[in-house]
């Protein structure tokens, strides 16, 4: 394609119609709060993900009045398949009860129950009724309480969070792209008359357009590489804050550990950062090819 | 090579500018475009540089019918035409010298060629000193001789010129009509829209005359200024 001049100068005087300065900033707040909500939607997956298969698996047996029951309890969780059986050992259990008891459970010289954690394989478990049937046999008052009621609902509110974030990230795309849009109407008013001179002496829409579309891409992409730099210590920030929730799951980050910083963030929110300037620039290019063709349409 | 059959021309919804135009132009003629203020010459220039398109009526540019031509078709057709408007419509950030280049930049042109052929133009223009001044920095003068330039370096096959000479000291409208005569005698077709009744008279050639949007008659001009109604005079200009 011919151009308007030497490569990297400037043909319609772009540089001073689309400014360097607010475009960018522009952008780079977008990024930084689609780079924010991103890592929601990913966060939120990982702990529905989390709640979906492992918490939501797990089932607490309490046996009241332990002696001699227990065993038989045990017996019975050994031997139905598709069970991964624990037992809590006294200090476990007291641990469970402070909140009720307080630091000295052990000399109230109360009968505690025996305590089982008890992962269920959600394809060999059992059934749940023939299950509670099996306990009730074994040792009858034997409670059984399910976490997956709460994990459902917990589950189902982490993906509302997840769409919620994922609405965010599409609505952030959607502002940029009319923030783009405006900037490249605002180009063009600016610079009515070159376009209308070069129209004129023979230039294509494609031509012009490109010329357009260059100088906003590249403001974009800028602009999202420093919305990017600027979201990234927000969000090991927040990991560190939320590192006790997560603990099963990311390594809490350490701040003279550059490694274990790199580790605070779930890799999948590593690879699509660098995606951000990618699709920043990519939705500079596009909204501004049409923006400035549909204008140009207007013309004989 | 031009060719109006009825045409007629209203911007928006307002009252015909142009009206029921009819007149050829062979390869390499020559035709004064004559007429009052607000007769409609500027109008007519911009229907034969394709900045407007004809309301009613046929037009032809350069064998291409305008009314069949699709989008794509024009840019190529725009390359071939050269225009100096009366307002010269140089590239403000532009240097003189850029703005001489963008016709064979806009074809493609390499910039090692360019940059013979525009320094040569500056330097016929008389402009080589100034050809890194902006036109800000210009005369009126200089502006115009600029915008002559930008016209004529892609040796256009159609030259319109919209009042070349009224920022232009004599010998250079002299110049510039030798310029205009001697692209008109390689080929070029030159219409050139005017109020100078002497240059008129200087270089006799026949003259398209509008009135109120009209083409009230074509006319050869002879060397006294005086118009002859229907005579047949050279097509080329003296």
């Amino acid at each position: 394609m011919a151009s308007l001049r030497p490569r990297g100068s400037d043909d319609l005087g772009l540089r001073r119609a689309l400014s360097d300065r607010l475009l960018p900033l522009l952008v780079a707040a977008m990024v930084f709060l689609a780079a924010l909500a991103m890592a929601g939607a990913i966060a939120a997956a990982g702990l529905a993900a989390h709640w979906r298969g492992g918490a939501a698996s797990l089932l607490t047996v309490q046996v009241p009045q332990p002696e001699g029951r227990a065993e038989a309890v045990a017996l019975v969780l050994e031997h139905t398949p598709g069970l991964t059986t624990r037992r809590l050992d006294a200090a476990e259990v007291a641990d469970l009860l402070r909140p009720w008891l307080g630091q000295d459970a052990a000399r109230l010289s109360l009968n505690l129950p025996a305590v089982f954690e008890v992962r269920t394989d959600p394809v060999t478990g059992p059934q749940a009724a023939q299950f509670d049937a099996a306990l009730e046999r074994a040792a009858p008052g034997t409670l059984v309480e399910r976490n997956g009621a709460w994990f459902a609902r917990l589950v189902a509110l982490a993906g509302s969070l997840q769409a919620c974030a994922a609405l965010a990230v599409v609505l952030v795309a959607c502002v940029g792209a009319a923030v783009v849009a405006v900037a490249a109407r605002a180009g063009l008013a600016a610079r009515r008359d070159a376009i209308e001179i070069v129209h004129g002496l023979g230039a294509t829409h494609g031509m012009i357009a490109s010329r357009f579309a260059g100088r906003v891409t590249l403001l974009a992409f800028l602009g999202a590489l420093l919305g990017v730099a600027m979201a990234v210590p927000v969000l090991l920030g927040l990991a560190s804050l939320t590192a006790p929730f997560q603990a099963q799951t990311l390594a809490a980050p350490a701040q003279d550990d550059p490694g274990s910083l790199f580790a605070a963030l779930p890799p999948l929110l590593w690879e699509l950062l660098p995606a951000l300037p990618v699709s920043a620039a990519l939705i500079g290019w596009v909204t501004t090819q049409i923006t400035v063709r549909t204008w140009l349409a207007r013309l004989p | 090579m031009v060719r109006l059959d009825g045409v007629g021309l209203r911007y928006n919804n307002g009252p015909l500018v142009l009206e029921d135009l009819n007149f050829a132009l062979a390869p390499g003629a020559f035709r004064w475009l004559l007429g009052p203020s607000g007769a409609g010459k500027t109008s007519l220039l911009r229907l034969l540089t394709l900045s407007v398109r004809p309301t009613t009526g046929r037009l032809s540019l350069l064998g291409v019918p305008i009314e069949q031509a699709r989008r794509r078709d024009l840019p190529p057709l725009r390359r071939q035409i050269g225009m100096v408007f009366q307002d010269f419509r140089l590239l403000p950030h532009l240097s003189a010298f850029d703005n001489v280049a963008l016709p064979l930049r806009l074809a493609g042109r390499p910039e090692g060629q360019l940059r013979v052929d525009v320094g040569e133009m500056l330097r016929w223009v008389g402009l080589m000193r100034r050809a890194e001044a902006r036109p800000a920095e210009l005369s009126g003068g200089e502006q115009q001789r600029v915008a002559i330039a930008r016209a004529v370096i892609g040796r256009p096959a159609l030259l319109l010129a919209d009042e070349p000479t009224g920022n232009l000291d004599d010998a250079q409208a002299i110049r510039l009509m030798q310029l205009l005569a001697e692209l008109n005698r390689l080929g070029t077709t030159v219409v050139v829209a005017t109020h100078n009744d002497s240059l008129v008279a200087r270089h006799p050639g026949r003259a398209l005359r509008l009135h109120e949007g009209r083409l009230t008659e074509e006319t050869a001009v002879s060397v006294t200024g005086l118009a002859t109604p229907g005579r047949r005079a050279t097509d080329r200009i003296a």
